[in-house]
């Protein structure tokens, strides 16, 4: 049976790239994206429906196109990116609504997706080397986005629990990097000089963002459930990852850091929020084992992932971006979707 | 097989190596089928970004780009052997340690060694640490309070050198999965805080969790009774409100600091060190179990703090100097 998928956050990085990807599955019937903005890639098939933050039209969306795949990517994992407040509405009152339209009575829906982040796992001193999947975080969870990942994940338990006929997979990525991505890391790492905890040098897991992709369309493709860490192998100290950039390390003051950072926050220069902070100083790995097990192959490494993402960057001083601008135009992808004057299953040229 | 080669090409991957990728294709031509490709295919071209496929990557891996030797825990070998380099006079001619029973210690497998724990700053875990390393060759990560993570500076120096944060899940990787020499002390924070007139008197020995560890990783308990770390750097008092305002665990009035003055914060006496290896404890159970049962775990953990104890009294019956042995 081909396949009816349901991708939310369609306009945000990751939501664009698992549509495109399934687009080139020939199992995949229906691709829908939601999001509160328009596409931000070239998606040939996916119907693009504008929603409100919090998806109150879902349960209609899901009944009117008898959905079976949701894969839930509009989860914010970058706090610097809007307010706690905006975040919270996203993240825990969207996934809510998402799962109460998903768990209706008469819902299609058989399989989920959802891409949390190891930020679940908190980072503190009384930390273990590796988190599993089964460990939760060493002290209470203190920052917002860290406590709107864990409530989402809080209604992905209650769904699976209460729906045992769907497939539930729970992602939860480590710090992604590669080519594109724009992450408070990458941002920190595309300074001259790299900022770091003076006398600490903890060790970062980083995941690319091509085995990210890869490893949504993995749990969909052999119906994974359950949690599955997805982290890049090996940990790398924070003066290597500069070093692999070419860069040095900058120490800031480990007392009263926030206090020091205020004013290049001011200047939008360095944003580092205290999740970040916090990595900064202690660390944090996942254990991608469980993943490995069930047969998944990364392309890439903790340090091979970094060395992705400076090449690219050096790509990008050199020439500028080199990609296409894309923009979405309603009345285009609208014609080329549903005009009879487009001849449509043509043999793919190569 | 050939018209493929561009299409593969403009999908975008591996850019790193461009030259090298038509000699690996023609190596091995049959690798590169579509069916190794599904069961997502890349698009057709132009591709605005790259499409990563499911299926395994059919080139040879990238190469690592790793730039130093830091392992998973911060060990590096590098640090180590500088650590080791510049340790050696203190060991051989300061210390002048000396070992009874070392062959107990295996040369492969993993295994706990159980140390007494003394000395403001313990001189004991380096001279172990660096005894075993010198003398058998094989690295001995060595667990500590967690306070170290906290420490700038000095927690990053201590786990370059070896040391890992004192987590069950830790110790349970090094010894099960990678069979390493893990060193712990069990008496903790409470040993090395005891002023000298408690000296070679054992605290107690936690709740047992480092039995419970190598019952659950399947390897040997090796106790190992330490002379010499107590009056290395004998603490005549505590400061605990100091400590409390400081958030550290202990902060003492050492011997050093009043022979030495602030140099005696670091600097040790030149105590004669004798180590003695005791026979490994074997543990008939199960490894990997869940839980085990608690007076088990208890029993074990005090007949080797027993053992311990007994093999100082005895040490310390022999010992006629504390300088000279």
């Amino acid at each position: 049976m081909k396949r009816r998928v349901l991708v939310t956050g369609l306009g945000s990085f990751w939501g664009g790239r698992v549509a495109q990807a399934l687009e080139a599955d020939p199992n995949v019937e229906t691709i829908v994206g939601l999001d509160t903005t328009e596409p931000t890639v070239e998606l040939e098939r996916t119907e693009y429906v504008r929603v409100d933050a919090n998806y109150s039209i879902l349960s209609r969306i899901v009944k009117a196109t008898q959905v079976d795949t949701i894969v839930h990517t509009f989860l914010v994992v970058d706090p610097t990116q809007m307010s706690s407040r905006a975040m919270h509405e996203i993240n825990v009152i969207g996934t809510m609504n998402l799962f109460a339209a998903a768990s209706a009575a008469g819902s299609t829906v058989r399989s989920v997706v959802v891409k949390s982040a190891t930020l679940v796992y908190g980072c503190a001193p009384e930390d273990p080397t590796w988190f599993t999947e089964e460990m939760t975080s060493s002290r209470r969870l203190s920052s917002p986005v860290e406590r709107s990942l864990d409530a989402v994940e809080g209604y992905v338990r209650d769904f699976a629990e209460d729906n045992p006929h769907v497939s539930v997979s729970l992602l939860r990525f480590a710090n992604v990097i590669g080519q594109e991505i724009v992450t408070p890391l990458t941002r920190a790492l595309e300074l001259p000089v790299v900022p770091s905890l003076f006398g600490f040098d903890p060790r970062f897991q980083f995941v690319h963002e091509d085995d990210v992709i890869r490893a949504i369309l993995f749990v969909l493709n052999n119906n994974l459930a359950g949690v599955y860490n997805v982290a890049g192998d090996g940990l790398l100290p924070w003066t290597e990852v500069a070093s692999i950039c070419g860069k040095r390390t900058i120490p800031m003051s480990p007392i009263a850091t926030g206090a020091f950072l205020w004013p290049w926050k001011r200047l939008g220069l360095i944003d580092l929020p205290d999740e970040y902070l916090a990595l900064l100083r202690y660390g944090r790995g996942a254990d991608n084992s469980r993943l490995k097990h069930a047969g998944f192959h990364y392309e890439y490494t903790s340090a091979q992932a970094v060395q992705a993402f400076i090449e690219a960057v050096r790509l990008r001083q050199a020439v500028g971006d080199h990609r296409p601008i894309y923009r979405y135009e309603n009345d285009v992808e609208q014609f080329f979707r549903h005009s009879p004057a487009v001849v449509r299953d043509q043999a793919p040229a190569t | 097989m050939a018209p493929r080669q561009p299409a593969n090409r403009a999908d975008g991957s591996r850019s790193s190596a461009p030259t090298r990728q038509p000699t690996k294709a023609t190596k091995a031509p049959p690798r590169r089928t579509t069916t190794t490709r599904t069961p997502v295919q890349p698009r057709k071209g132009g591709e605005l970004v790259h499409l990563p496929t499911a299926a395994p990557p059919a080139e040879a891996p990238k190469p690592e780009v790793r730039l130093s030797d830091v392992d998973e825990w911060g060990r590096s070998e590098h640090m180590r052997s500088f650590v080791r380099k510049a340790y050696d006079p203190v060991y051989r001619y300061w210390f002048r340690a000396e070992w009874d029973g070392l062959d107990k210690i295996p040369t492969e497998g993993g295994a706990l060694l159980v140390a007494n724990h003394a000395g403001a700053i313990p001189s004991d875990a380096p001279v172990i640490m660096h005894g075993i390393e010198t003398e058998l060759g094989r690295p001995v990560y060595g667990l500590a309070d967690n306070f170290f993570r906290k420490a700038p500076v000095v927690g990053t120096l201590w786990s370059r050198a070896g040391g890992v944060a004192a987590h069950p899940d830790n110790a349970y990787r090094l010894l099960r999965e990678q069979k390493q020499l893990v060193l712990v002390f069990p008496e903790g924070t409470k040993g090395p805080s005891k002023t000298y007139n408690e000296r070679y008197r054992l605290r107690r020995f936690g709740r047992g969790g480092f039995v419970e560890i190598a019952m659950r990783a399947g390897v040997p308990i090796i106790p190992i009774a330490v002379v010499g770390a107590e009056e290395s750097m004998p603490i005549l008092m505590r400061l605990p409100s100091v400590a409390k305002a400081l958030g550290i665990p202990y902060v003492p009035v050492t011997a050093n600091m009043l022979a030495f003055g602030p140099l005696g914060a670091l600097a040790y006496f030149p105590a004669k060190f004798k180590l003695r290896v005791l026979d490994p404890v074997h543990f008939d159970v199960e490894p990997n179990k869940e839980r085990y049962s608690r007076s088990k775990i208890m029993d074990e953990s005090e007949a080797i703090r027993e053992r311990i104890q007994a093999a100082l009294f005895e040490m310390l019956r022999e010992r006629q100097s504390v300088w000279f042995g």
